[in-house]
């Protein structure tokens, strides 16, 4: 009887392979290894980018220049986003791709596991590459500094730094390398580890988001490559491809930017649909509602992504019909997305819920980013968008999608899996402590920015009229909360995964838990599945597979 | 503690009051209406979808805290076990799509509207710099930098030592604001000299890039006198922060004479005189 097949036969001692340290961290082909190496990778990261944000708002605290000069301030915020989004928001994801994907499909382990290994251990060095200029400016007073035209790096103003164009251009083609092969793994692992039975519309949902992200990750990684490449010869081999006076265009840099950048933005946001859409089923103890529309939706975003990138540019002097079309095509997304809101809303109703700290961060997860995908909305008008571009409207935007998006849905899934990736239960007071006071001070911190961007303060710059002051001072001040309340989710890590410290996690972990990676004893063993597990489709996360 | 209550009272009136703020004022909550009938349609529309966003905000999150509420293991809730609905699936996607069309319409029409720079009474070509901005009266000689007030660039040093907040309008003050005509329609033509820059005055409702290499257009029709404060809106190096941008809107006779002096005080027309002076583009 297909109900009775469980998976007991993985012994957590037969393959417990004794290796050393080294072999084990630096050589290692396992995709739980890598993907704790990705996730640590990552948290350090959010760390250093989080550094400089708080920098930034030490500066804005008051009116007038008290600690930086503006161009180390320009640095900082061009440092702040560069780290985040490729340091902290994409490996981040990928080291969850590498623990959970294996597990969800019941595959043994990814299926290109020396690429694996490659594609996390170039980031270290990119990354070096990237801050190499920053540390010997900051810390040793050599050279220029960092880059500090922006994240966009438009030419011509990102042209004008010194040799840290070549630096950070180097260090993005490596995480492309890197993300373009972390992609092709998932592609693979997904196309063709699937256990029998797993039919790709039976897959979790989280398995599906990045199957999607994957091939945006494919798609527009390149195009990234070949405009930053332009940038370089632009500035070392003297080409004009960006370059105006000798024939060159530098809007057009902006359109092969954004063609890479709209879709990038959905890269950290998709995987983050998936969380949420495995989080809040288990604690609704309720099926996913509308998992095959949740699938259409993500796809639909996806597609949509690629059409809508001009709504980044809609003052540069578009022709009227290209600015209605982008406006039009952006406005779309907003359909998409709202399905999967109202899916979200409808797998609460009639439900049965508890909320623990995972549930707590995906809840907020959906109240927060719905509030950035609503001024996400009102960006896309374009005679409105003439008043909202480039001000702090922009700035808290994009923070409520992407901290308490992106960023809230790393946290959320963390607490999730920790006792299953260490077999130890997390501190439950801790973690919810660790949720109310980021969710309260992230507030402090960015709502006030969509009146300080509405009022008419531009983004990016380090000092600014008394009539900024209030607001400001408001938003440095929950910078510091919301800086200060990370340290307690690194410290319930390290508890979990380094102290070993916390009640020992069984294997369901969660009373709602469903799906295959939750047959797995707690810690999983080293290859996740050696036998594939029979698939029982009343067992998979999102209940009813028909629809 | 005095200093919170009159925060707070501030925060009440800037809340119970959406007088028209030309300039940035402290804890201001919401866009300027702006001088102009651009800006007023602007707003309006801002308005629009913001009110819209709170509705369907309201309904979205209204929904989510009740079951957070009502379905609560705690209190007895049993899960039930459907997980679709087709007839709210459709629903769901429909009225959202019709929301979007209402949406688009207003903004059409007003994007149109602001697209139009035809039938402009004069022409006036912005240049950026860094960190500066050239204004040239296009078909008179008249031309000139406009860059951050001398008090201000003093003060804003690292370690200068001077209390900001004590300097009137700092930062979006400069040395020589545009002079513009009110009730006039003004064709702007605007570029940049070596990166991109942005000049953005609120009250005018829209910014618009000043890219080297290219020209773009946007006009405006000030009504009322008065000054008009901005700043550049698109990073362009250390000094993006400071090269604000400040217009004056004088009454149409005003400005001719403030014109005419300005073309009369002009040091050497034996300069101009070398280029032919551009046709003034007016109306045509």
């Amino acid at each position: 009887m297909a109900e009775h097949a469980t998976h007991d036969t993985h012994d957590e001692h037969h393959d417990d392979h004794q290796q050393s340290f080294f072999m084990r961290w630096f050589c290692s082909t396992n995709h739980k290894d890598i993907g704790t190496l990705y996730l640590l990778f990552s948290l350090v990261m959010f760390f250093i980018g989080g550094f400089m944000a708080l920098v930034i708002r030490a500066e804005l605290f008051v009116p007038g220049l008290q600690l930086v000069h503006p161009e180390f301030f320009n640095q900082m915020t061009t440092m702040h986003a560069l780290v985040m989004i490729f340091g902290a928001v994409m490996p981040a994801f990928v080291g969850l791709a590498n623990w959970m994907i294996p597990m969800m499909v019941g595959a043994p382990d990814m299926a290109l596991p020396r690429m694996n290994n490659w594609s996390f251990w170039i980031l270290p060095f990119a990354f070096t590459m990237l801050l190499l200029p920053l540390i010997q400016y900051a810390f040793f007073g050599v050279g220029a500094g960092g880059p500090a035209g922006g994240w966009t790096l438009y030419p011509p103003l990102s042209l004008q730094g010194g040799n840290n164009v070549a630096f950070t251009i180097f260090a993005i083609h490596m995480m492309g390398v890197s993300s373009i092969m972390g992609a092709i793994n998932v592609i693979a692992t997904i196309l063709n580890m699937r256990a029998p039975g797993m039919d790709l519309l039976k897959m979790p949902v989280f398995c599906w988001t990045w199957l999607i992200t994957a091939f945006l990750l494919i798609a527009v990684m390149p195009v990234l490559a070949g405009a930053v490449t332009m940038l370089l010869t632009d500035k070392f081999f003297l080409t004009s491809f960006f370059n105006a006076a000798g024939g060159g265009d530098p809007v057009m840099f902006q359109h092969i930017f954004w063609f890479f950048g709209h879709p990038e933005v959905y890269i950290m946001i998709l995987p983050a649909f998936g969380i949420v859409s495995e989080i809040i089923p288990t604690f609704a103890r309720k099926p996913l509602f509308g998992y095959q529309a949740m699938v259409y939706a993500t796809a639909s975003i996806a597609f949509l992504s690629f059409i809508v990138w001009a709504h980044h540019m809609f003052t540069v002097g578009m022709p009227l019909g290209g600015e209605l079309f982008f406006m039009y095509a952006t406005m779309l997304i907003a359909v998409p997305t709202g399905v999967k809101v109202f899916n979200w809303v409808s797998t609460m109703w009639k439900s049965s819920m508890t909320f623990e700290t995972p549930m707590l961060f995906a809840v907020g997860f959906v109240i927060l980013f719905t509030i950035g995908g609503f001024s996400g909305l009102m960006l896309a008008i374009v005679p409105a968008d003439f008043q909202y571009h480039d001000t702090y409207f922009v700035v808290a935007h994009f923070h409520y999608v992407l901290v308490t998006g992106a960023i809230y849905s790393i946290m959320a899934a963390t607490y999730y899996w920790l006792p299953k990736w260490t077999g130890v239960m997390y501190n439950e007071a801790l973690g919810k402590w660790h949720f109310w006071l980021s969710t309260i001070f992230v507030n402090v911190l960015f709502f006030p920015q969509h009146f300080l961007g509405l009022a008419g303060m531009p983004r990016r710059i380090p000092d600014y009229n008394v009539a900024f002051a209030d607001f400001n001072l408001i938003s440095s001040i929950g910078a510091f909360g919301f800086g200060l309340a990370q340290l307690i989710f690194a410290w319930i890590v390290i508890q979990c995964a380094f102290l070993g410290r916390g009640a020992k996690a069984t294997d369901h972990v969660w009373e709602g838990s469903k799906g295959l990676e939750w047959t797995l004893s707690s810690p999983p063993p080293h290859h996740s599945f050696s036998t594939p597990p029979v698939i029982n489709d009343k067992d998979l996360a999102h209940g009813d597979v028909t629809h | 503690m005095r200093r919170l209550s009159t925060g707070l009272g501030m925060l009440l009136a800037a809340l119970a009051s959406t007088a028209a703020w030309a300039n940035p004022e402290r804890w201001q909550l919401n866009m300027t209406p702006g001088a102009t009938a651009s800006s007023h349609e602007v707003y309006q529309l801002h308005m629009i979808i913001f009110g819209i966003c709170c509705v369907i905000g309201l309904i979205v999150f209204g929904a989510m805290f009740y079951s957070m509420w009502k379905f609560r293991k705690s209190k007895g809730a049993v899960a039930a076990t459907w997980s679709h609905n087709t007839t709210a699936e459709i629903i769901w996607t429909v009225v959202p799509i019709l929301i979007l069309v209402g949406m688009a319409i207003p903004a059409t029409g007003t994007l149109i509207r602001m697209a139009d720079t035809g039938d402009a009474e004069m022409t006036v070509k912005i240049t950026g710099y860094q960190w500066k901005w050239r204004y040239e009266y296009v078909g008179t000689d008249v031309n000139f930098i406009s860059s951050l007030s001398r008090d201000a660039d003093a003060a804003r040093r690292l370690g200068s030592g001077v209390d900001v907040t004590a300097i009137e309008n700092y930062l979006l003050d400069v040395d020589k604001p545009l002079i513009v005509p009110t009730g006039t329609k003004i064709r702007f033509v605007i570029t940049a000299d070596d990166v991109i820059h942005s000049w953005w005055v609120p009250a005018l409702g829209w910014k618009q890039d000043a890219i080297p290499g290219f020209i773009n257009e946007a006009w405006t029709q000030i009504d009322e006198p008065g000054t008009y404060r901005g700043q550049c809106a698109e990073l362009c190096g250390k000094d993006h922060g400071f090269m604000p941008i400040v217009v004056i809107a004088k009454p149409k006779a005003e400005f001719e004479a403030w014109l005419a002096q300005q073309q009369a005080a002009l040091p050497d027309v034996s300069a101009t005189a070398q280029t032919p002076a551009p046709a003034p583009i007016t109306k045509s």
